[in-house]
């Protein structure tokens, strides 16, 4: 369940790029480990984010995870659905469960991220 | 890698299922299946069956088991004097520490049958071993035993069918005989979840096909350790190790209803007491909270400064909010009181709730 189009980080966030903003939230294995989400904590429009820093937190019952950026930017808009809707992470993972839309400094930053293909091995490899 | 802890008779019913298993107390036991608050939600809404055959079961007996006893448990036998009743209770030190907290069944003539939490099991049976006269006798079931809660509004139906015609539920809190399908155990109308429902006691070797002819109902979900803590929690049911340890007396963790003050003569009633009289300085209460999950170790502040910590806390799905328990000082323990929680990075608004949290369940009808 590695959607082709996207690319992966180490920390399991996806990012979708639509010109030079990128659309992050977090992957099928990540929400499966997780468990039911019951909040999600995130930032706000306007702030900016760095790569590899915490931008945020995604918590079930028993367990609670930083959410790691795999970009550096400004970021123009959070998904307030998930106030009310934090399962939409679990549920629907890559569309509706998107956490931050960040405005990126340096393109190449997403070219140096993982594919679908290398994802899924890095997957099989932790396990 | 480390040491593969200790599995139930059930514990390839569970690999099979799909659980995730983890360790607890040295055993391999299952957390969940389809997911915390799915098998919560089925509990309350309907049926849910939970492995809990890691507890230890202790059976006394002889003349003076009651007297022995007596001197060991702080709540008084007296109310078990009728045949299949059950009694919570703690069980203290000299100076009035918990040492754990159990259900005492009054099984036979001169026989009682104590259950125990699985991480206290070994301490347990060394400690009420050592206090028995020679005349009674104690033998370790635990190995030999499973042991399965069924909870929930649809429970006593489905227990209904196994045990078939003829069989009368035993009342809340009591424990008998049951026959389910063609297999003999035992039935006590207990459980940890404040819905209605049974545990049912049996010999290791029947532990599967009970498990399994419970799951041939289609409305019966099998429920893990995650679901176990969320519902007690709901109900304010302390959990040993969490809300009270060996330094805890029982006053203090708002237990001394299990403590009768009248009762004298066993261990730790002088430490109990001196508590009593000289007035508790902190207790354990129920805190709510608007936004974010409390956890143990959390600190508990009132107005910027910390007064305590979380001891249990949780995420009630019943409810969509955060729960928890603290110890505070006595004067902030008033229902009302506002108080904060620091969870990681934020400070949140918390207030002092009486439990239960959740008022209306399965068991608040019949009465427990």
């Amino acid at each position: 369940m590695y959607p082709k189009e996207l690319k992966y980080d180490r920390e399991h966030e996806w990012v979708r790029m639509d010109g030079d903003v990128a659309t992050i939230g977090i992957s099928d294995f990540a929400q499966d480990q997780l468990g039911e989400v019951v909040y999600v904590d995130l930032p706000s429009v306007g702030d900016v984010v760095s790569t590899g820093e915490s931008f945020g937190e995604v918590e079930s019952v028993k367990s609670v995870s930083e959410l790691f950026s795999p970009v550096s930017g400004e970021i123009v808009e959070v998904n307030s659905e998930l106030d009310d809707a934090p399962e939409l992470v679990n549920n629907d993972s890559y569309g509706d469960g998107w956490m931050i839309k960040v405005k990126v400094d340096n393109l190449s930053e997403v070219d140096a991220l993982m594919d679908a293909d290398s994802y899924e091995a890095y997957l099989a490899e932790e396990a | 890698m480390g040491e593969e802890g200790r599995k139930t008779p059930l514990y390839d019913e569970h690999v099979a299922l799909g659980a995730r298993m983890v360790d607890f107390a040295g055993w391999q036991m299952p957390v969940q299946y389809a997911g915390i608050i799915e098998e919560h939600t089925a509990v309350r809404d309907a049926v849910g069956i939970f492995d809990v055959s890691h507890m230890g079961e202790f059976r006394v007996f002889g003349f003076e088991a009651k007297d022995a006893l007596q001197r060991i448990f702080t709540n008084d036998l007296d109310r078990i004097d009728d045949l299949g009743t059950a009694l919570y209770t703690v069980m203290c030190d000299e100076d009035g520490g918990i040492i754990d907290d159990l259900i005492v069944y009054h099984t036979g003539d001169l026989e009682y049958l104590i259950v125990v939490n699985a991480a206290n099991r070994e301490v347990d049976w060394d400690w009420i071993t050592a206090h028995l006269p020679e005349t009674v006798e104690a033998v370790d079931e635990s190995d030999r035993t499973a042991l399965i809660a069924v909870q929930g509004p649809e429970a006593l139906a489905v227990i209904g069918e196994l045990a078939g015609g003829g069989w009368e539920p035993p009342a809340r809190f009591a424990i008998g005989e049951a026959t389910l399908g063609s297999t003999p155990v035992l039935v006590a109308r207990t459980g940890y979840t404040g819905e209605d429902g049974v545990e049912i006691v049996c010999h290791e070797s029947h532990a599967v096909g009970i498990w399994r002819a419970l799951l041939s109902f289609p409305q019966v979900a099998p429920c893990g350790l995650g679901a176990r803590d969320t519902l007690r929690l709901e109900m304010g049911y302390p959990l040993y190790g969490s809300d009270m340890d060996r330094g805890t007396d029982p006053v203090t963790a708002g237990l001394g209803w299990v403590v009768p003050k009248a009762k004298t003569g066993y261990i730790g009633a002088g430490a109990i007491a001196r508590v009593r009289e000289a007035g508790r300085t902190r207790a354990l209460v129920g805190v709510t909270v608007g936004e974010g999950v409390p956890r143990h170790g959390y600190p508990v502040l009132r107005e910027g400064v910390e007064v305590g910590k979380v001891a249990s806390g949780t995420f009630s799905p019943t409810l969509g909010h955060g729960i928890a328990t603290a110890y505070v000082p006595v004067e902030l323990s008033a229902p009302g009181t506002e108080l904060e929680i620091g969870i990681r990075r934020k400070v949140v608004p918390a207030v002092v709730a009486k439990p239960p949290f959740v008022k209306t369940t399965s068991l608040s009808a019949v009465g427990s």
